[in-house]
């Protein structure tokens, strides 16, 4: 899943959508996702990732991304 | 080469910020966690009881007791508390109130029996309520037990059983009134208004088959206003001066029942429970001010009977479960799924009730609506409330839930939870086994002929 390209994230978790003026708030571990989509990573090198560095299992982070891609596409961030 | 140790995982989450106008009635986000009851962590609870479990603490209710003793006590000289078995009847919470004084106060004839066999002497009971058997009026005067009748029929069985069997049953009458709130409760009792509970009075008083030693009101339940007490006790007092005037005859007792709202937030309310609800003292006041300005002989005047249950029990109550499993709703809205459902906490019916992290949790909260585990639409512990993001295995506990869970909860699709009292010392007590297949099998009786199943 890919990102708008125009979504602006900062470090702590802001995020805004200049195209509809929403904005956002992500918690720390979504912020990192956010970021590693942005940064064109596919959903197997982001569940890497996390659980690189990360205490949790791949059942888990696969759902809850899977959670997350959901919600990024019902608040239309994504393309 | 030390291994990179990892950092500790929060379900990713992200939500809008709404720039809309603030709403000052917002309520806080339940991220704060409460992990430990009376010093015992919520986990090694669970681990040893089971999940879902209730657990009530001893030291609470104790502290409780004497706080609301206190305030009736220093506003006025006789006091009496009866406690409220239909409140919550686990013979343990019973037998703590009963130590520190309290008397029981019964609606059946299934609750009287539990009071005498918790060792409530008879004359200590009073036996209030619409239902009351020719086989627990009988019972009831054997025992020198204060009976309040509540309808007239009621009374003509009392009176009928009390000339044949030549005892004077100890009685009082319950009375419904107007006290400025609505709606009114006029259901239980004779009006006073309509000059319904005269009519009682007189029938009792002309024909002196019972005794009628006290009056009795109950205005109703989670009563947020303590000023229709002070219209309550005004009405009692001004009917037992009018009694002494007409017949000469001396109430000794005045039972206003009980009703005092607990720090719960009841469902549609601004204001969390906590921050709405009078304390206790605020009913004290309106009571016993009444009481004192009413003009009684100082030297007889009647004694105070209390019957709350809720006020003094409900905070002393928590129910700890575990989360199931998560979801995401069609509308975006996010559901967790916990071990309790309506069918345990029967009073999410009408609370918001207060659910809180039982482990340390990060600050990002998401609202959430909270099921139970039953295979029915009704099931809604929490309609939206915002909390942390809950993983499944991990536990909560919701708060205020000592009244009325334990007595009404449901054994319904599945078993009902162990209830665990802890003590002073900080020792936990098993005082409710959960319930088997055996428990809730044993009274059922399969016919012969289908027995046999032919597959």
């Amino acid at each position: 899943m890919k990102l708008k390209k125009d979504i602006a994230i900062s470090d702590s978790g802001f995020l805004f959508n200049p195209s509809s003026g929403d904005s956002y708030t992500a918690n720390p571990i979504a912020t990192e996702i956010l970021k590693y989509m942005q940064s064109g990573f596919s959903n197997e090198q982001i569940i890497v990732s996390i659980m690189e560095s990360y205490e949790v299992e791949r059942s888990t982070i696969e759902k809850d991304l899977f959670d997350l891609e959901s919600m990024l596409s019902n608040y239309k961030l994504t393309r | 080469m030390k291994k990179k140790e990892k950092k500790i995982y929060e379900r990713p989450l992200i939500r809008p910020l709404n720039a809309s106008i603030s709403n000052k009635f917002g309520r806080r986000t339940e991220w704060l966690p409460l992990t430990h009851i009376d010093g015992i962590p919520v986990v090694d609870l669970i681990n040893e009881f089971g999940s879902p479990l209730f657990v009530y603490s001893e030291k609470k209710i104790r502290d409780n007791f004497m706080m609301a003793k206190r305030a009736f006590e220093t506003r006025y000289p006789k006091i009496q508390f009866a406690w409220s078995y239909k409140t919550c009847y686990l013979n343990a919470v019973c037998n703590v109130y009963h130590q520190m004084g309290s008397w029981a106060e019964v609606v059946s004839g299934f609750e009287y029996e539990k009071a005498l066999q918790n060792g409530v002497p008879g004359d200590k009971i009073i036996f209030n309520g619409p239902d009351k058997s020719k086989h627990d009026l009988l019972l009831a005067m054997k025992n020198n037990t204060l009976i309040h009748i509540d309808h007239f029929d009621e009374l003509y069985l009392l009176t009928e059983l009390a000339s044949s069997s030549k005892s004077k049953p100890r009685v009082a009458i319950r009375i419904n009134m107007d006290t400025g709130v609505y709606p009114q409760w006029d259901r239980f009792g004779f009006n006073y208004e309509n000059g319904q509970a005269w009519e009682a009075v007189n029938k009792i008083l002309m024909n002196d088959a019972l005794d009628l030693v006290g009056i009795h009101t109950h205005i109703g339940t989670f009563m947020m206003t303590p000023s229709a007490y002070a219209v309550a006790t005004a009405k009692m007092t001004e009917l037992a001066i009018q009694i002494k005037k007409k017949f000469n005859h001396i109430i000794t007792y005045i039972d206003m029942g009980g009703g005092f709202a607990s720090k719960n937030t009841l469902k549609g309310s601004y204001y969390a429970g906590a921050d709405a609800v009078p304390d206790i003292g605020e009913y004290a006041e309106a009571i016993t001010s009444a009481l004192l300005n009413a003009g009684f002989d100082r030297n007889n005047l009647p004694f105070l009977y209390l019957e709350t249950g809720r006020a003094l029990v409900d905070d002393t109550g928590f129910l700890l479960g575990t989360v199931l499993a998560n979801k995401r709703l069609a509308d975006g809205r996010r559901a967790t799924i916990l071990d309790f459902g309506v069918n345990t906490l029967f009073t999410s019916f009408w609370y918001d009730h207060k659910i809180s992290p039982a482990q340390e949790m990060g600050h990002y909260a998401e609202e959430t609506i909270l099921y139970g585990p039953l295979c029915m639409n009704i099931d809604v512990v929490r309609d939206a409330i915002s909390l942390p993001p809950l993983k499944p295995g991990q536990h909560v506990v919701a708060q205020y839930v000592g009244a009325y869970n334990i007595t009404q909860s449901m054994q319904f699709i599945t078993f009902r939870p162990a209830v665990v009292m802890i003590d002073r010392e900080g020792r936990s007590h098993l005082i409710r086994k959960r319930e088997s297949l055996d428990y809730v099998q044993k009274n059922e009786i399969l016919p012969s002929h289908l027995k046999k199943l032919n597959w």
